[in-house]
């Protein structure tokens, strides 16, 4: 699984954060998102495709090709 | 409960396909089909009023998926056929097109229907914004237009006003209410409202009620106050809010008064479900009937309905939450504020446009609003207790 984040559509709700802070955190100054790693473990993928799902801007895309 | 055999969702929009989505993820391997009124794939509706109105997205950015995403779904997409009736004992959905659709489980999310002012239809000018189709028209008018009044204090009347000017027109907002979203966040947010739009000058003519419009040869020339005065317009959008859109239910047996009425579980009849903004359930904890519009509950709703389809047998208790974007101002809101609520100001600063407010009430913390402090104010959404006595929405 590989994780794409488009700065530009997110609106800084933190949903991702709430269900996979492992992966996701926001900018201090602006609630950007951050994307702690790209490639997350087997582990965290349930909390990552919940996370992409419920992105209120969807601003979250999932390439699973890999 | 067996797990049906088809599931149809009625709605093509954030929640019907955030429906479809969470049937799959959570293991969901019958038919499944999802009924549109409108012709376009899904898309989202936040960015209507701010990046599609403002031209600085295409309209294929609004779409709330890639093609490829839609094909990996297994659904199959009826687009452009409106539902126009259900038989809920059969569940059995009859469209515009002529088509009856039979499933063992339907999902009715169909949203919101903008409420228009009387005479509008009438007028050439006059817009309301609900729809991708709604927001493009809205956009071709306005670039040829140089005065615009927008009906409507609300989020959707504010974020349309600040895209307005950002386009260079001379805007004017009016509506009821002192300030902007006053019913919704109270006078201290409402009153830092109506300064970054004063600010930013759009013409604030609020505090008095809309009479009407005014036109000539078919075309509009204002919106009328009660009191008499007329406001010039070239353009007039009204944003007065959104009704639930049942009227393809009324017939059906199922209960509708303000929404389609839910149980706790988002179930409006044995096999037939409801989510996003059409739904109105029952909140246990809240002890009451309550309908959200706002983005995530479509689809934190939808993801309750498909478990629920799956056989969970969960009740809904979302905390709200909700963003708007105006000017350079980005506020965010957990929990369900009230315009009596004590409001306090517990980081930054309203004078630096940066801050978080906690608003309480019979001593607790019932939301949290961060102003242009997104991370800031979702660290303290935890502070938010239930919503028991929350006012049942309308």
């Amino acid at each position: 699984m590989k994780i794409i984040v488009d700065e530009d559509r997110c609106c800084g709700a933190g949903q991702c954060v709430l269900l996979a802070p492992e992966v996701f955190d926001q900018r201090e100054d602006d609630g950007i998102v951050i994307l702690l790693t790209a490639e997350p473990g087997e582990h965290l993928r349930a909390s990552v495709r919940e996370a992409a799902a419920v992105c209120p801007a969807s601003a979250i895309e999932l390439d699973e090709s890999g | 409960m067996n797990v049906p055999a088809s599931v149809l969702v009625v709605g093509a929009s954030a929640a019907g396909l955030a429906t479809a989505e969470a049937l799959r993820r959570q293991g969901y391997q019958g038919a499944l089909r999802v009924l549109g009124a409108e012709p376009h794939l899904p898309y989202d509706r936040p960015p209507l009023s701010k990046q599609v109105l403002a031209g600085a997205w295409d309209p294929g950015r609004a779409l709330l998926r890639p093609q490829a995403a839609l094909a990996a779904l297994d659904a199959e997409f009826l687009l452009g056929d409106a539902a126009t009736g259900l038989d809920a004992g059969t569940r059995t959905v009859h469209t515009a097109s002529g088509r009856a659709l039979r499933a063992d489980a339907v999902v009715v999310a169909t949203g919101l229907r903008a409420r228009p002012l009387p005479g509008q239809d009438a007028l050439s000018g006059v817009h309301t914004l609900r729809t991708l189709d709604d927001a493009l028209a809205l956009r071709a008018d306005l670039l040829a237009a140089s005065r615009c009044v927008v009906v409507g204090e609300g989020v959707l009347g504010a974020e349309i006003a600040a895209t307005a000017r950002g386009m260079g027109l001379d805007v004017t907002m009016a509506g009821p209410q002192p300030a902007p979203l006053a019913g919704h966040l109270g006078p201290v947010v409402a009153g830092q409202l109506a300064g970054l739009h004063a600010e930013h000058g759009v013409r604030l003519r609020l505090g008095t009620a809309v009479g009407g419009l005014a036109g000539h040869g078919g075309r509009v020339t204002g919106v009328r106050l009660e009191t008499g005065e007329v406001l010039p317009a070239d353009v007039v959008v009204v944003a007065m809010g959104a009704a639930p859109a049942t009227g393809w239910l009324t017939g059906s047996g199922l209960r509708l008064d303000g929404g389609l009425v839910c149980d706790s579980r988002c179930r409006a009849a044995e096999g037939v479900y409801a989510a996003g903004d059409v739904a109105r359930w029952h909140h246990d904890t809240a002890g009451g009937l309550i309908r959200l519009e706002n983005r995530t509950n479509a689809i934190e709703q939808a993801g309750l309905v498909a478990a629920n389809i799956l056989g969970a047998d969960q009740p809904y208790r979302p905390i709200p939450y909700f963003w708007t974007d105006q000017f350079d101002a980005r506020i965010h809101v957990y929990g369900t504020p009230s315009a009596d609520a004590e409001v306090t100001v517990v980081e930054g600063d309203p004078a630096g446009r940066r801050f978080v407010a906690l608003y309480r009430r019979d001593g607790r913390t019932t939301a949290v609003l961060g102003w242009n402090m997104p991370k800031q104010a979702r660290l303290r959404r935890a502070e938010i207790g239930d919503i028991a006595g929350l006012a049942p929405a309308r």
